[in-house]
């Protein structure tokens, strides 16, 4: 399959006055033409950085990518100015975000926020450009889209904001949509609809999605790979078969054990990780998960652990996979789980450095 | 629409009833009356003159012929200025306070709004320090101050401009400025921050995420929705514009309408008095109107009661 889209140790620091919080500390994955890969972690584990650095929309300054690459279709775009940028966003990136009652303009009607989209990028004229953002407000699904398309976002409900938005960032047929949690602020019958929307709309369009979240049920649902994310580093990555049914590192077993499943018998109590994560203007040496991780090993407070390769697409970050780590058992939520994949290698193998 | 503005000029009247009652018991409780002077007047020829302008009426045969004269447009003669009725001197000095007003506001708006908006896109940067410095400056310095100094550097030391009087365009520029400095200074700070919260919103990341230009973003998503707390102001500003500028117009020697509007309260001419408190209501009480209606039409999510919306 043709990749899309690699980024290769990716760094982003901000300064702030408490001094530079490096809050992505290389981060690498790449992403097939017609993909979808979830990326969750908890707050504050760089998800969106990540995410927005690919648009190169977080603010600069006070945000810096301090170091590695984002290909697009091959071509770096970290050094890239601005008004070089103004022609990727909206036609080979688009971005919905979590908020849809903030992130349309009050004052705009709906249908001149997807028309600048088409008039921007597709040269079409304002006649065109309405007609086509009537088609669009139809192919997500809103009902009489002659007559929305005239109305202001207040006129809309938040599901159906977030479908106006799907419709701005698909209008111009681009090749990566990143989705912000998008579906995180509406209810949950609404939140299916979307992510059905979404993945039908994929289907037709044949465009590769980013979907952020830290919702492990979304994940489920529309991935094909997950990657795991822990204080700005990829922590765990495979696909979601991997990632549910074979998980490796102890911090993506507390994400599991964490989420409240049917087969939990009721007198369980629900798991937490124990603890915050690290402050990432100081990240502590060794593993970062190392000072919430009831498996941790003396190692893991003095060095790094590097990235181990379980399976052709799976990979772990954590010193369990060595060779010389104890056997350890993961929590019962995630043991009850648990299955023999066939495409596991026999023995995890440390993924060499420039990968 | 139409039927809120119904309702709306309902309510004005109402609003300008109970102003015209509230002048006319405090002015007349006020002590002292339109003859009194240093000289007493022979009691004889002060009751003449009282008959002839009808105060030997009791209070409210006073009042209802003021409301029915009021309602006829008809301010009556001035007690002062023997040869001339009240109509007369506003349709002489209002004109006058009229353009040089407009043009304040003119400058106010225009020069504020755009200071607001380079501040506010130079934020924390020498542009939107010096911006907030002009700002802090115009608020900090009373009109009165500003006018002489512009008096004394712009017209006596350079002579660009003429000293004072009202002739031509270049008389009118110096007391504009002066009576714009204040709100121009006001404004610019109310653009600035208003500027500043609308470009931290979602929708702003959501235009830049869809490959939009600064300058679009500015004029397009940006500006117009940072312009409503200016809207707002609007209403207040016309109102110090009006009663502020009788200083200005003293400084300057305009013959103005707001020279008449203390003069008349010293000389406790009463129908001067009515004549232009009822006449500057009515502007307020229009311009309010006005701003409410753009209000309307710049955020459509304010909907103006009994309006259909799209309308």
């Amino acid at each position: 399959m043709e990749k899309l889209l690699e980024v290769k140790n990716l760094e982003v620091s901000f300064q702030t006055y408490g001094g530079t919080v490096k809050a992505v500390r290389g981060v690498s994955f790449d992403l097939h033409k017609g993909e979808t890969l979830a990326i969750v972690g908890e707050s504050g584990s760089g998800k969106s950085v990540t995410s927005q650095s690919i648009m190169k929309l977080i603010p600069m300054p006070p945000g810096r990518i301090s170091g590695g690459q984002i290909l697009l279709s091959g071509e770096d775009i970290v050094p890239k100015t601005e008004k070089q940028m103004e022609k990727i966003r909206g036609k080979e990136i688009s971005m919905i975000f979590q908020d849809p009652m903030t992130s349309l303009n009050p004052t705009m009607r709906v249908g001149t926020q997807i028309m600048e989209v088409l008039i921007k990028h597709q040269n079409m004229s304002k006649t065109d450009a309405k007609n086509r953002a009537i088609e669009l407000l139809r192919l997500v699904g809103i009902p009489m889209p002659e007559k929305r398309v005239n109305q202001y976002p207040h006129e809309f409900s938040g599901g159906m904001r977030q479908r106006a938005m799907i419709a701005i960032a698909l209008a111009a047929n681009p090749k990566l949509l990143i989705a912000d949690e998008p579906t995180t602020a509406l209810d949950v019958t609404i939140q299916a609809q979307i992510l059905e929307l979404m993945k039908d709309l994929q289907n037709k369009m044949d465009t590769s999605i980013i979907f952020i979240t830290h919702d492990l049920g979304v994940v489920a649902n529309v991935a094909d790979r997950v990657a795991v994310m822990y204080a700005g580093q990829i922590v765990e990555m495979g696909t979601v078969d991997e990632i549910f049914y074979d998980p490796r590192h102890p911090y993506t077993w507390g994400l599991l054990a964490s989420m409240p499943s049917l087969e939990n018998d009721e007198k369980a109590e629900l798991a937490a990780i124990p603890g915050t994560p690290p402050d990432l203007t100081d990240p502590p040496k060794g593993d970062a998960f190392a000072a919430r991780n009831q498996y941790a090993l003396a190692i893991d407070f003095e060095e790094e652990p590097p990235m181990f390769q379980i399976s052709e697409t799976h990979f772990a970050k954590t010193w369990l996979l060595h060779p010389d780590a104890p056997k350890v058992e993961p929590p019962e939520a995630v043991k009850k789980r648990m299955r023999q994949l066939s495409s596991t290698f026999e023995k995890p193998v440390v993924v060499k450095e420039g990968k | 629409m139409a039927k809120y503005i119904g309702k709306r000029l309902l309510y004005m009247l109402l609003s300008l009833w109970m102003i015209v009652t509230a002048t006319f018991f405090f002015m007349r409780i006020a002590p002292g009356n339109p003859f009194a002077s240093e000289k007493k007047l022979p009691p004889e020829i002060e009751a003449n003159l009282n008959a002839h302008f009808g105060l030997d009426k009791p209070w409210y045969a006073q009042y209802w012929e003021y409301l029915v004269r009021i309602v006829n447009w008809d301010f009556g003669p001035s007690f002062k200025y023997k040869s001339q009725t009240v109509n007369d001197l506003i349709n002489e000095g209002f004109p006058v306070s009229f353009l040089l007003g407009m043009e304040a506001i003119f400058i106010a708006v225009a020069v504020g709004v755009l200071l607001g908006i380079i501040a506010a896109l130079k934020h924390n940067r020498w542009p939107d320090y010096t911006a907030m410095i002009v700002a802090v400056l115009g608020i900090s310095v009373p009109s009165f101050i500003m006018a002489s100094f512009l008096q004394y550097f712009l017209a006596i030391k350079m002579g660009i401009f003429p000293v004072a009087r009202w002739e031509t365009f270049m008389h009118s520029v110096l007391p504009a400025v002066a009576l714009a400095s204040t709100p121009m200074a006001f404004i610019a700070r109310l653009t600035r921050s208003s500027m500043l919260e609308v470009l931290a919103n979602d929708y702003i990341k959501t235009a830049k995420s869809k490959g939009l230009s600064r300058g679009v973003i500015t004029v397009k998503h940006t500006i117009r929705n940072a312009l409503l707390p200016v809207v707002t102001y609007m209403g207040p500003l016309t109102a110090g514009i009006l009663t502020g500028s009788f200083v200005i117009e003293r400084i300057f020697g305009i013959p103005g309408l707001g020279a008449h509007f203390v003069t008349s309260i010293n000389n406790r001419d009463y129908t001067v008095i009515m004549g232009v408190t009822v006449f500057y209501s009515i502007l307020l009480l229009v311009s309010i109107l006005l701003v409410d209606i753009a209000y309307g039409i710049i955020d459509p999510r304010i909907k103006l009661a009994g309006g259909k919306k799209g309308e």
